[in-house]
């Protein structure tokens, strides 16, 4: 203890500007996302692993070369495992620590909290992308394509991941929402066609995993990169419904505490 | 008309069948450290956090700084420091404190403040593997970072070395000092004796006292002391003026009350004398919030 120091505590209250609020609390999820390790093998160090794995293996039976088929899958599959696994995860054991009803509390305010969780969800996104391409590149990856749908399709598909991720955060316990949030992203790894085009699984349950907000996500992504066709309409469609569900949903049955 | 920092009326909060808190009213006068004391599961906590906006209640008014609890206009005015929880488990102390003093307009820096409460060289150390007092004290540090016009602190020093306590007391004191009404909840009657301008004592959900800690003591003392079990007290009370009255309690424990002065310490002395009995531990002693608490409820504080 070092009783000399003398401090002002004369009251002078006030709120900082909100964006310096909301890029504070950004800032520290950011980090907090970086810093912890089960977070960073789910977001980025499998989606290495299955990049390089898949594009030099010769485990796919695909049409041109392998690594234009994985990249845009691998890149879809970052995406919900930062929108949707990392964010639930967090966003859940933050609700049972009281942090969010805490940080509700403080100037910064619930829609701030929103506001800096969504800029940072996007911000590791970026960080996920820059490596990925960086990797994928290497290994020879020709893109083709207007980029400018691929970021729409990623921007609907934060949404929609990051809704659901809400929603299960929000809702279960934290522990259930842990469990939960890495068994979603093993199945969504297996059936979302990550490395796998979806015609490869049995006619039966195809044109349903084509619903599913990854297999939406993938073939929309390998559509525009791989292929170089226009806008994907059905994948966009599929993600926009699935964002406007899950965030409608999450909004009314959200518990801050 | 200034507002007083809390004003609590009838207030009454239920979790299902339980009546947490019980017609409950308070006022906390602006710039005042007011103190609720009362046992474990009297309704201090749903009380507080009440006022802090987060819980609902059954019936009664609240208003903190003249406003609704919870109104988006007390986040900046209002500091709080919950029981327990509230700051995410990995973060490092001292960017926990940096990012709440970002939330604020003209926050205490960050630094001064880990160092004012020895936490300085545990800035880098993340929260879960603080201590339960390291972690008090930041939580402590975070509510009043913003320079807060009102604070509430909830059981601040429950679990606390002497040291950690004493570090508490003294910001709450130095908050006194500069202006700042203080609200918190307290099972230490030497706590409250201490700190507060203002001390109400609640039993289930109620305020069953309050008042300045002089006033709730009173001027009355009391003499103990302690003795051989069995002392005739009827006889020892026909010698002492009229209106005073002695107990013992437990076996050998002696409590004399009345006008407790040098004729009736006098008068005690000299019947034991006569009776052949030596006193041990003799003294003159005030109430305690403690005795008065009793006094009320029939039970311990604690």
């Amino acid at each position: 203890m070092t009783p000399a120091t003398v401090l002002d505590f004369t009251p002078a209250p006030g709120a900082a500007p909100l964006g310096r609020m909301v890029a504070a609390q950004a800032g520290a999820e950011i980090r907090a996302m970086l810093r912890n390790g089960e977070q960073l093998l789910l977001t980025m160090i499998i989606p290495v692993l299955l990049l390089v794995g898949f594009s030099k293996a010769p485990l796919l039976d695909v049409p041109g070369e392998r690594v234009d088929f994985v990249a845009p899958g691998v890149l879809a599959l970052a995406v919900m495992s930062t929108a949707f696994t990392g964010q639930a995860i967090a966003t859940g054991f933050e609700r049972r620590y009281g942090v969010l009803k805490r940080l509700g509390a403080t100037p910064l305010s619930r829609i701030g909290l929103m506001l800096a969780k969504t800029l940072a969800v996007l911000t590791v996104e970026a960080l996920q992308v820059v490596v990925l391409v960086l990797v994928a590149l290497t290994l020879g990856w020709s893109p083709t394509g207007n980029p400018l749908w691929a970021a729409l399709l990623i921007l609907l598909g934060t949404a929609a991941f990051s809704g659901l991720g809400l929603l299960m955060a929000g809702t279960l316990r934290a522990e259930a929402t842990l469990a939960g949030a890495n068994l979603v992203y093993l199945v969504m790894l297996a059936l979302g066609g990550v490395v796998l085009p979806l015609s490869a699984y049995p006619a039966a349950v195809e044109p349903f995993l084509g619903f599913l907000p990854l297999g939406a996500f993938t073939t929309g992504m390998r559509a525009v990169l791989a292929e170089g066709g226009g806008p994907p309409w059905t994948a966009l469609c599929v993600l926009a419904a699935w964002a406007a569900a899950s965030l409608a949903l999450a909004a009314r049955t959200f518990r801050w505490e | 008309m200034i507002s007083p920092a809390v004003e609590i009326t009838g207030l009454v909060k239920r979790y299902g069948r339980t009546t947490a808190v019980d017609g409950l009213t308070l006022r906390c006068a602006r710039g005042e450290v007011t103190a609720i004391l009362g046992p474990n599961g009297a309704g201090k906590t749903s009380t507080i956090e009440i006022c802090e906006g987060f819980l609902r209640f059954d019936a009664g008014s609240v208003r903190v700084l003249g406003l609704p609890p919870g109104d988006p206009g007390l986040r900046a005015r209002v500091g709080m420091m919950p029981q327990s929880g509230g700051v995410p488990q990995a973060i490092r102390a001292g960017e926990w404190l940096r990012l709440v003093s970002r939330f604020h307009a003209r926050p205490i820096p960050a630094g001064a403040l880990l160092e004012r409460l020895g936490l300085a060289e545990h800035a880098r150390t993340p929260f879960r593997r603080l201590s339960g007092g390291q972690q008090q004290r930041l939580s402590l540090a975070a509510a009043v970072i913003g320079r807060p016009e009102l604070v509430f602190l909830d059981e601040p020093t429950a679990g606390l070395d002497p040291q950690a306590r004493h570090a508490c007391w003294e910001v709450v004191g130095e908050l006194r000092r500069a202006g700042v009404s203080v609200v918190l909840t307290t099972h230490y009657m030497d706590e409250a004796e201490r700190l507060a301008d203002h001390v109400a004592i609640i039993d289930r959900g109620r305020v069953v006292a309050e008042g300045s800690p002089a006033s709730l003591t009173g001027a009355e003392r009391q003499l103990r002391f302690r003795a051989r079990p069995g002392l005739d007290l009827d006889e020892l009370l026909s010698a002492l003026p009229p209106g005073s009255a002695a107990k013992e309690s437990p076996a050998g424990h002696y409590i004399i009350e009345g006008v407790v002065d040098p004729s009736l310490l006098a008068t005690v002395t000299a019947w034991c004398a006569t009776e052949g009995v030596t006193t041990e531990d003799l003294s003159i002693e005030r109430r305690t919030l403690e005795d008065v608490f009793l006094e009320l409820t029939g039970r311990e504080l604690r």
